[in-house]
């Protein structure tokens, strides 16, 4: 165990104990993290950098709910709310999920399919430094002019008639730098996944895991060029003199729209579907049983992305379009809630007739099921269009689509630190500040955004910086204001126990969960190469199959479910 | 395990919290508003019938997610099933699932009509005369009898502008205007014709129906018609799609009047835009004779 060397007690003794032999030691030192092209160390700085952007959307979120939390505040001005939904929105798309996702598929890609590296590991560097220069330029709008025309930057909003200062521009920048990371991530995800799976893992043993990261990949392939030409054309039109959303030149303001939502949509399962992925890994291992249905989960994976192609216009209900496009969109829209429908039953069917361990992980995996199919729900109502005319761009989208993102991809990565941060760090974070933080958050949301769609009903549009006090507007948005701390506290929890546990946690093993998949079978942190023997694949938990013949081989019990459950609880 | 406790305690302060606030809140709480026209109505009962759908399924998985989490949590010697799927549940759940969409598309179809086209005007609606109010443009919904009170709105940063005329293509300088709040007659037909002329807009007015977006360089289309126990009502709605720093405070009023007090208050605008294009022009006159500015001077 070169990488583990520490004099901390073990609490765990994992069975099989696998050591990686001949390893030189890792070089420390800060230079090393600027030239790594280990995919575990980008892996990392992709996770430590987006949240840090995540901790930045947040607290602009908590000033925009500050500044609701009564009728008519003044507390802060037009211009800088608009900036900061803008930001918010952007950050969060951007610079958070879609890249939280990337850093999680970084580390874990190559160890679940049994890789020594990602197929181009000097690509992969490239794609997180593109990412923090497109955060940095956009963030400096901040002391210029920051954008604030949203960040679905509708023309002719943001044309430069209207929107003058750079913070559009600053915005453009980012989208073209943090597409052009993500789409370099993306086409080496591809390679990676399609040429450098252990021996024996057919695409009908790849975890679900790595499955949802391929159709990400995809799914990026296929949008973000259709965003970047579209952003291209904006700063042409801003700068060059052209006149492509321009109405009074005969330019089209639509176009925008459809070129921004035919990236948009998809953009919502590139954000979504990996958190799936995570839900998928986490919940067979603390229920002690297989997945429900392997194939119909990952076929629906296939199928979300599909048809997640082809419903971009559900976006644009109330825009003068002919009947037959809303009705196709609709039409779409409700098929989407069908393999949508099929992976949430899956999973309850997995845990049906389990042994549920209620580990952090779990807890997040069952919040974000819970929060997902509310959000799931809404969208059925925002898919019927005649509805959707009362619903659209008021509160009521704004709760729905943060019950598709916060809990769903957010609780989805929650689950996901608390279940890898073992394997990544080496050291286990406190399962009873997890605990929590998980209540606190899972409170927070609903206190939030569960009262947002009231408030939306009652006829409050979004992206307003102050509301007249009628109805029950002010009660509506001071309960989700309340909420929007409560949660941030849940949040500020998980932060203290990363910071905390990093270096003063248990020592995990390399296989504190008695998980399925490969990445468990190395040490904890894996060492550079990840694995000194690549073992054969035999089925989709190669990892139980390795505990089963380690256990036939030296006479250990490892099979036996309870035994396993004692060593798995902690202090 | 202890998670049982937390859990129901969770569950029943969600439920508290709910009728907390089913208490002072009435319609607003869990529907779109209406009550001011048909088709706002028509939203609001097929919003019903999904929301009633929707809350089965939503009791159905939440309840079996929350079943399999208390049911089968981890207990000393209890052994986990390993059930690695059963194809016909999977095939009957899709099934089941696909079902539920089609009877939401066959209850949305059914009720589609009724939202997007106009209803005639009613007996005691304003008599639509005049030629100039009758919209006849083959391009749009009409009411089955073809008659409605044709509005141009047209939304600028950060007001509304309401024209009264029924070809809203044409630039009839003569015909009458108003800013903010719209007046209009009960148990008539008003179709509206939606433009934005700077930056998108969306026009929402939620007692009488859906949102309609306001792009330069497209025209939109809605309609209402707002019943006769109505009239001396305002309703009031704002722009829905961000359209700058003041799109919060883009607010717009709906005014419905008897026909016979609408067609006086038609006629005192005309008056009074008449008499304020005279004094105009009266003063841009009197500027030019003093011969303090040029001919252009007068126009900013």
């Amino acid at each position: 165990m070169a990488a583990t060397t520490e004099t901390a007690p073990a609490t765990v003794t994992a069975v099989p104990q696998i050591a990686a032999r001949s390893v030189q030691p890792a070089s420390r030192g800060w230079t090393s993290w600027l030239t790594t092209t280990d995919h575990k160390r980008i892996g990392i700085m992709y996770m430590v950098t987006t949240f840090v952007f995540f901790l930045m959307g947040g607290t602009e979120a908590l000033m925009m709910r500050l500044q609701l939390g009564a009728p008519d505040n003044t507390l802060i001005s037009p211009q800088t709310y608009n900036a900061l939904f803008t930001i918010h929105g952007t950050t969060m798309v951007f610079l958070f999920v879609v890249p939280m996702m990337a850093g999680f598929g970084n580390y874990l890609v190559p160890l679940m399919i049994g890789a020594r590296d990602m197929a181009f590991p000097k690509l992969n560097a490239l794609s997180y430094w593109l990412l923090l220069a497109g955060g940095i330029v956009f963030y400096s709008s901040l002391f210029f002019s920051a954008p604030e025309a949203g960040w679905t930057m509708y023309t002719p909003l943001s044309s430069v008639s209207y929107s003058p200062n750079n913070g559009v521009d600053a915005w453009i920048f980012l989208v073209h730098l943090t597409g052009l990371s993500s789409l370099l991530g993306a086409v080496n995800f591809y390679a990676t996944i399609a040429n450098m799976r252990a021996p024996g893992m057919g695409w009908g043993r790849l975890p679900l895991f790595v499955w949802t990261i391929l159709v990400y990949s995809i799914l990026l392939i296929l949008a973000l060029p259709v965003v970047a030409g579209a952003v291209t054309l904006l700063l042409t039109d801003r700068h060059f003199g052209t006149h492509f959303y321009d109405p009074s030149q005969g330019g089209s303001p639509l176009l925008w729209q459809h070129l921004f939502w035919f990236f948009g949509h998809p953009e919502v399962y590139i954000m979504v579907l990996p958190g799936f992925g995570i839900i998928s890994e986490v919940l067979p291992v603390f229920s002690r049983k297989p997945i429900f249905g392997y194939k119909a989960v990952a076929a629906s994976t296939v199928v979300i992305a599909f048809l997640g192609m082809l419903v971009w216009a559900h976006h644009m209900f109330a825009t003068p379009s002919p009947s037959v496009v809303f009705i196709f969109f609709m039409l779409g829209s409700f098929l989407i809630a069908v393999p949508t429908g099929v992976k949430i039953f899956n999973w309850i069917a997995t845990l049906w007739r389990g042994t549920v361990e209620y580990t952090t992980a779990l807890l997040f995996c069952v919040g974000f099921i819970a929060t997902f199919v509310m959000g799931g729900i809404t969208g059925i109502f925002l898919a019927v269009f005649p509805v959707d005319w009362q619903l659209t761009d008021t509160y009521f989208v704004v709760a729905h689509l943060h019950y598709v993102l916060m809990g769903g991809a957010v609780l989805g990565i929650f689950a996901g630190i608390y279940y890898w941060f073992p394997k990544i760090t080496g050291r286990l974070l406190s399962e009873g500040m997890g605990r929590v933080s998980f209540g606190l958050m899972f409170v927070g949301f609903h206190v939030t955004f569960l009262v947002q769609h009231s408030a939306g009903l009652s006829g409050m549009p979004r992206r307003v910086y102050r509301y007249p006090d009628v109805g029950h507007l002010h009660l509506y948005n001071l309960v989700s204001t309340i909420g929007a701390f409560i949660l941030a506290l849940g949040i500020l929890i998980t932060v203290i126990n990363v910071v905390r546990s990093v270096h003063g946690g248990p020592v995990a093993g390399p296989d504190p969960w008695r998980a399925n998949t490969l990445e468990w079978f190395t040490s904890s942190p894996p060492p550079v190469n990840n694995f000194d023997v690549i073992p054969r694949v035999r089925s989709v938990e190669p990892m139980k199959d390795i505990r089963r013949q380690v256990a036939r081989q030296t006479g250990r019990v490892a099979s036996s479910p309870q035994a396993s459950e004692e060593s798995l609880v902690r202090t | 395990m202890r998670r049982k406790p937390l859990l129901l305690t969770l569950i029943a302060a969600a439920i508290v919290a709910l009728l907390a606030l089913a208490g002072p809140a009435s319609a607003d709480l869990l529907s779109p508003e209406s009550g001011g026209s048909p088709n706002a109505d028509r939203i609001d009962s097929l919003y019903w019938v999904i929301f009633a759908i929707a809350l089965v399924v939503f009791i159905g998985v939440e309840s079996a997610l929350l079943y399999s989490l208390i049911k089968f949590r981890a207990r000393r010697n209890a052994v986990p099933a390993q059930i690695r799927g059963n194809t016909r549940l999977e095939v009957g759940w899709t099934v089941g699932a696909a079902l539920i969409l089609v009877a939401l598309a066959v209850v949305t179809f059914a009720k589609l009509g009724g939202i997007r086209t106009p209803d005639n005007s009613g007996a005691d609606g304003l008599k639509l005369a005049n030629g100039v109010l009758v919209a006849s443009s083959p391009t749009r919904r009409l009411p089955p009898n073809g008659k409605s009170l044709n509005v141009c709105v047209n939304g600028q940063q950060y007001i509304w502008r309401y024209t009264y005329q029924s070809d809203c293509s044409r630039n009839d300088f003569k015909a009458p205007f108003a800013y903010y709040e719209m007046v209009v007659p009960v148990e008539t037909t008003v179709t509206l014709d939606i433009t934005g002329q700077d930056v998108a807009h969306s026009w929402w007015i939620p007692k009488l129906g859906g949102k309609f977006d306001a792009i330069p360089g497209y025209v939109n289309h809605t309609w209402f018609k707002i019943p006769a126990d109505q009239a001396g009502h305002v309703f009031h709605g704002q722009c829905a799609e961000l359209c700058g720093r003041n799109h919060a405070d883009m607010a717009a009023a709906v005014r419905a009047l008897t026909p016979s007090q609408f067609e006086a208050w038609l006629a005192q605008q005309k008056r009074d835009i008449a008499a304020a294009d005279a004094a105009a022009q009266q003063q841009r006159k009197e500027f030019e004779g003093t011969g303090k500015g040029s001919a252009t001077g007068g126009g900013r």
